[in-house]
Order: structure tokens, then C-alpha cells, then sequence
């Protein structure tokens, strides 16, 4: 790492893992510093092949960690081969080498007392779920899953979900697995069923903009997960904005890449994206723009 | 050929001496404070800071970006806390980090730019001005106020009335005769130029028929754009020869920077790099000291004068 304290840093990585989950890669990286410091939520930058036909650093949320102390910690992220960045990053084996930043961005903050906690994903945005839910698990939370994508082939560990919540429920577009239809859907039973205290989110910005509104009716907090455009990760291109809306009701443009990715759903000027917050848009995972942006 | 085994790197950019030519541009570096978890701040040349108008803007819709071949589109809408919000926040932050720092300012007309440079001057840790006449992403065109040498120079006029410190014009590649641009900038008492903005471009998504930016057209920057920048570098230096001049477009190498250096720039500043890689500018500040070193040049301020114009 180039500094010396906490913060993000920059280092070339060792590939120790490439994987596929479903039609999605599983990549795991050695960088112990990364892995000590990351928090659920955080993301990494990563940039891979010198001679390379693109020329922007890609973001991806942190899926997994694995610290075992100085000099032994991985990360893991999750791709989908949409552009030419992540081809690059799907032709990685084992001992390549790959420029990583970070960990970048604020991550969701963590009850103090357990609470019953709801995390729902689209798409395998759901990745750094899981992370969160570890950590949420050793805090004695309980938690309660809806994973949803447009077909059962775009389901990211709907199993493992499974697996880690009390209750999960599994949402496709076209009904090819669990019910059919979207997360907002069946966010209402398990609130009340699970008595809900917190929502976590993350995929898509239209799912966002639903499972905030559907928070905000239950009166329930929500931390979503955002997904911009992003040049540089890392502050200083503010190109990754998203609108906020502050106490005294004027909308500013907050950097997703260091105010966010997560923010305060019932801040979030959905409306100024287009987006109503209503459920009759549904969460847009087909083609949505997340997949260009933490894919390409 | 003797190898140079220290190079000095300082330069004497309009009259302040900065310890490396290696600067990074406007608006690649916000105002420094992210990067400063990733370098001293005080090893760059200077910090040339995103441009600050009288009044906070908000900027843009996104999507503000989309990536083109070796390049990139942006359509940022200059989004800034305004001149005041800059000098009570950020510039007691660059002084504390040890940056020298270059101030870009904009306005809507060459009042508000006066007002800007005003609200500067005195500001010790502002070590020049640069004038920001050409950025894409305004309202109309007539805002791109390096498109004409008489505006251009308006504004330049304006600001060198009230101005503290030495004043660097920024100016477009997109127009047809950049010398007299930056003649009639230099006319109107600009101190140097920096060369050059972003392009005007446009990007389309065909799959949904539609443009990539939200702002439809943004600025070009990128290797893509190196070439065309390393050209007018030249044309200007040669045409006005003496005027101190940033080259900035595509530097990602201390290659591409001595590239700028040879044809005549006094400095050159990294910009789109910095979103590539935080620690870009310094990498390419060494790279540069090697350079030196092989081609057994002491200075780099000689290198202009090692260029051979003829193959």
C-alpha cells in the first residue's frame, strides 16, 4: 500500500481464485491491507492489462473478505462479462496480477443492537449482501433475504441466501424460479412478518428507488447501495453524482464514490432521476444501467 | 550523450517557480483532498483546481460519462461550492497539505470572471490564476468564450484588471485559428496559456437510440486527444514564441509529457491519468526525471531548445 494509515491505497493484486456463480465470475484477489480495512458496502477499483483497449479503472462492491491476519486477506468481487472491461478481467487466471484501489466509498452502517434487518438485492448487485450479512449475523442480527433478477439464470446465490436467512424470498420477472415478479413485491409481508428494524439494498437504481419507497410507506430506515457511472472511483471526476435532498428541501449533487455508494434512501431525490419511487416502474434489471456500470 | 545522474526538474512558469512541471489539470483532481490519502500533494508541480464560479453550481444530470475509444466523454456542468466555499474549505486545506496551487475560475460573462479573480486575490496559497474560456459543457456556445479572440480577450482584460496573481488562459482546440486566440489573449495581457480544454463530442447509445450523455454533447479527453493537443502546442509555441505554456491532453506516461515539453510547453498537467490511477502524476514525474537522465539533458527547462523540428 502507498500510505501509511487507514484509506484507500493502490497496489497490484495477486488472482488467487476465478470462478464462475451461475452466469456470473467470482474473482478473489490477495490484498491483505484492502481486506483488513474493507466494510461492507466499500468498493474496489480494478484495472487489468497494460496494453489494455479501454481506459477507465471498473468498480465492483466487495462480495466477500478473508483476513487472517497481516499479509493473508482476500477480496472478492462479482462481474458479469458485459464490455471490454470486464472481458479483460474474465481472461484472468491464477498468478496474474491485477491494479487494485481501494477500499473506496462510505459502507452501510451497522445496527449497535441486534435488529431484525431485511436486505434485498437484484440481480447480482446482491453481492455485497452477503458480506453485510456475515457481519450482520456476528452481531446476533436476524435476517431475512428477498433476492430477485429478470430470470433464474440472473439470480446471483439465490441458494446461499437461502442458507443465510431466516426467511428468503426468491423473485424472477418471468417466474423461471421462485414467485414471479419483483423484490417490491413481496417487501411488505416479510416487513411485517420478520418486523423488520432496517432495510439494506442494492442493485439497480429503479429497484432502489422502489425498495426505498416501499421502506419510507412501513416507516422503515433503508441504506441502499448505489450504482453510477464512475470515471475515477475515487472523488475527484464527479461524474458519479447522485441528487440528495437536504433538510431544508434543496437537491445537491453527492459523489456516489465518496459520499455514497451507500446512502439514506428517504434522502435520495429519486424523482430527479426519473425515477417516481412508485412500484409500477418495476426494478428495470434487464439491461438496466447497473449492469454498464459496474460491468463494463 | 552523458547520462545526467540528477536532473532538475524546476521550472519558472510566469514568473512563480514551481519544483516539477508536472501539474494536474482542472477538473481531473476536484480540489485535492481525496488525492492527498494517495500523495503529498506538495511532490506535484501544482494543483490546478477544478473551476470555481461566483455562485455554487450544481452541474449536470447523469449520466455526466461515458468512455470512447482511448478517451472519455464528460459532461460534468463545472458543479463547484462557489469562489467563497473555495477559499473558506478547500484552500486552507491545500495550504495545510503543502500544495502550490493554481485556481481555475470561470464565469457567465467577463464580469463575473473579474469578481472571481478578485475574490482571489490576496489568497497567499493561489499561486496563479488560470481562466477557464473553453469549457464544453455550458449552455450555449457563446459561453465557450475562447471560440472568438475578441471575447477571449474581453475576458482576459477583465481579469488581469483585478488579479493578484499571473494569469494562464485555457483555451479550445475547437476553433479554426488558435494563434490568433492566443495572440489576441496574450494582447490582452494573459501572463501564459494552458492548451487544451476537451473536445466537443458526442457519444450514442444505439441500442436505445439515444445519446450516452445526459447533457447530450461533453468534452473529449484521453490519449484520444493527445496528438491534436501536442499539435497546437507547437503551432502556439512557435507562433508566440517566449509565451509560457500547460500542455495538457492524454498524458499518461513521462513520454507523452516530454512529447509536450519538446514542442515548447513550459509545464504540462495530467488530467483524465488521474482517474486511471491516483499516484499517475508522480509516476510520470519520475519517469521524467529518468528521461532526463538517459538523454543526459541537466534541465528540463532546455528541452524546447533540444527539439528537432526537421526529421
Amino acid at each position: 500500500m502507498t500510505n501509511d494509515g487507514d484509506g484507500p491505497g493502490l497496489q497490484l493484486a495477486e488472482v488467487i481464485g476465478h470462478h464462475r456463480a451461475g452466469v456470473y465470475h467470482t474473482l478473489t484477489l490477495a490484498a491483505s491491507e484492502i481486506a483488513r480495512q474493507a466494510r461492507p458496502g466499500q468498493f474496489v477499483g480494478l484495472l487489468s492489462g497494460p496494453e489494455r483497449a479501454y481506459l477507465l479503472r471498473r468498480p465492483f462492491s466487495i462480495h466477500r473478505v478473508d483476513w487472517r491476519g497481516a499479509g493473508s486477506g482476500s477480496v472478492e468481487v462479482v462481474f458479469d462479462v458485459v464490455g471490454p472491461g470486464t472481458r479483460a478481467l474474465g481472461w484472468l487466471k491464477p498468478h496474474d496480477t491485477v491494479d487494485v484501489v481501494g477500499p473506496l466509498g462510505r459502507p452501510f452502517t451497522l445496527p449497535d443492537e441486534p435488529a431484525s434487518c431485511l436486505l434485498v438485492g437484484g440481480g447480482y448487485g446482491s453481492a455485497p449482501l452477503f458480506f453485510l450479512a456475515d457481519q450482520l449475523r456476528s452481531r446476533g442480527c436476524r435476517i431475512d433475504f428477498i433476492v430477485g433478477a429478470a430470470t433464474d439464470e440472473r439470480l446471483f446465490k439465490a441458494l446461499e441466501a437461502r442458507r443465510l436467512g431466516r426467511t428468503t424470498v426468491v423473485t424472477t420477472d418471468d417466474g423461471s424460479a421462485g414467485r414471479r415478479g419483483i423484490v417490491t413485491d413481496a417487501m411488505p409481508e416479510v416487513l411485517q412478518a420478520a418486523r423488520s428494524e432496517l432495510v439494506y439494498a442494492c442493485g439497480p437504481m429503479a429497484m432502489l428507488a422502489a425498495v426505498s419507497q416501499v421502506a419510507a410507506t412501513a416507516g422503515v430506515p433503508c441504506q441502499v447501495a448505489v450504482e453510477e457511472l464512475m470515471a475515477c472511483g475515487t472523488g475527484i471526476c464527479y461524474s458519479c453524482v447522485v441528487p440528495m435532498t437536504e433538510p431544508g428541501g434543496e437537491v445537491r449533487m453527492a459523489r456516489s464514490c465518496v459520499e455514497g455508494p451507500v446512502l439514506d434512501g428517504a434522502q435520495v431525490a429519486w424523482a430527479e432521476l426519473g425515477l417516481s419511487g412508485g412500484l409500477g416502474g418495476g426494478p428495470g434489471y434487464p439491461g438496466s444501467l447497473a449492469e454498464e456500470v459496474v460491468g463494463g | 550523450m552523458m547520462a545526467i545522474p540528477d536532473p532538475d526538474l524546476a521550472v519558472n512558469l510566469c514568473g512563480v517557480r514551481l519544483p516539477s512541471p508536472v501539474l494536474v489539470a482542472s477538473g481531473c483532481f476536484g480540489f485535492g483532498r481525496e488525492m492527498a490519502a494517495y500523495m503529498d500533494l506538495g511532490e506535484l508541480g501544482a494543483v490546478v483546481t477544478k473551476s470555481v464560479s461566483l455562485q455554487a453550481r450544481l452541474g449536470r444530470p447523469t449520466p455526466r460519462m461515458a468512455e470512447t475509444p482511448a478517451g472519455m466523454l464528460n459532461a460534468i456542468g463545472l458543479q463547484n461550492p462557489g469562489v467563497e466555499a473555495f477559499c473558506t474549505t478547500e484552500l486552507p486545506f491545500l495550504a495545510e497539505a503543502g500544495a502550490r496551487v493554481v485556481a481555475s475560475i470561470v464565469g457567465r460573462n467577463a464580469e463575473e470572471f473579474g469578481r472571481v479573480a478578485e475574490r482571489l486575490n490576496g489568497e497567499d496559497t493561489v499561486k496563479l490564476l488560470e481562466v477557464n474560456l473553453s469549457c464544453p459543457n455550458v449552455d450555449h456556445r457563446g459561453e465557450v468564450f475562447a471560440t472568438s479572440p475578441k471575447t477571449a480577450a474581453s475576458v482576459i482584460r477583465a481579469v488581469k484588471a483585478v488579479a493578484g496573481q499571473p494569469v494562464l488562459a485555457k483555451l479550445t482546440a475547437d476553433v479554426t485559428d488558435l494563434v490568433a486566440v492566443a495572440r489576441a489573449v496574450v494582447d490582452a495581457g494573459a501572463d501564459g496559456l494552458t492548451l487544451i480544454n476537451t473536445l466537443l463530442g458526442m457519444a450514442v447509445d444505439v441500442r436505445r437510440r439515444r445519446p450516452k450523455l445526459a447533457a447530450v454533447t461533453g468534452g473529449l479527453s484521453g490519449p484520444a486527444i493527445r496528438p491534436l493537443a501536442v499539435r497546437c502546442v507547437w503551432q502556439v509555441a512557435k507562433a508566440l514564441p517566449g509565451v509560457p505554456i500547460v500542455g495538457t491532453g492524454g498524458i499518461t506516461s513521462a513520454d507523452d509529457a516530454a512529447e509536450f515539453l519538446l514542442v515548447g510547453a513550459t509545464a504540462v498537467a495530467v488530467g483524465t491519468g488521474n482517474f486511471l490511477s491516483p499516484r499517475l502524476p508522480l509516476e510520470v514525474t519520475e519517469g521524467l526525471r529518468r528521461y532526463l537522465a538517459e538523454q543526459g539533458v541537466a534541465t528540463v527547462a532546455e528541452l524546447p531548445a533540444l527539439f528537432k523540428a526537421e526529421r
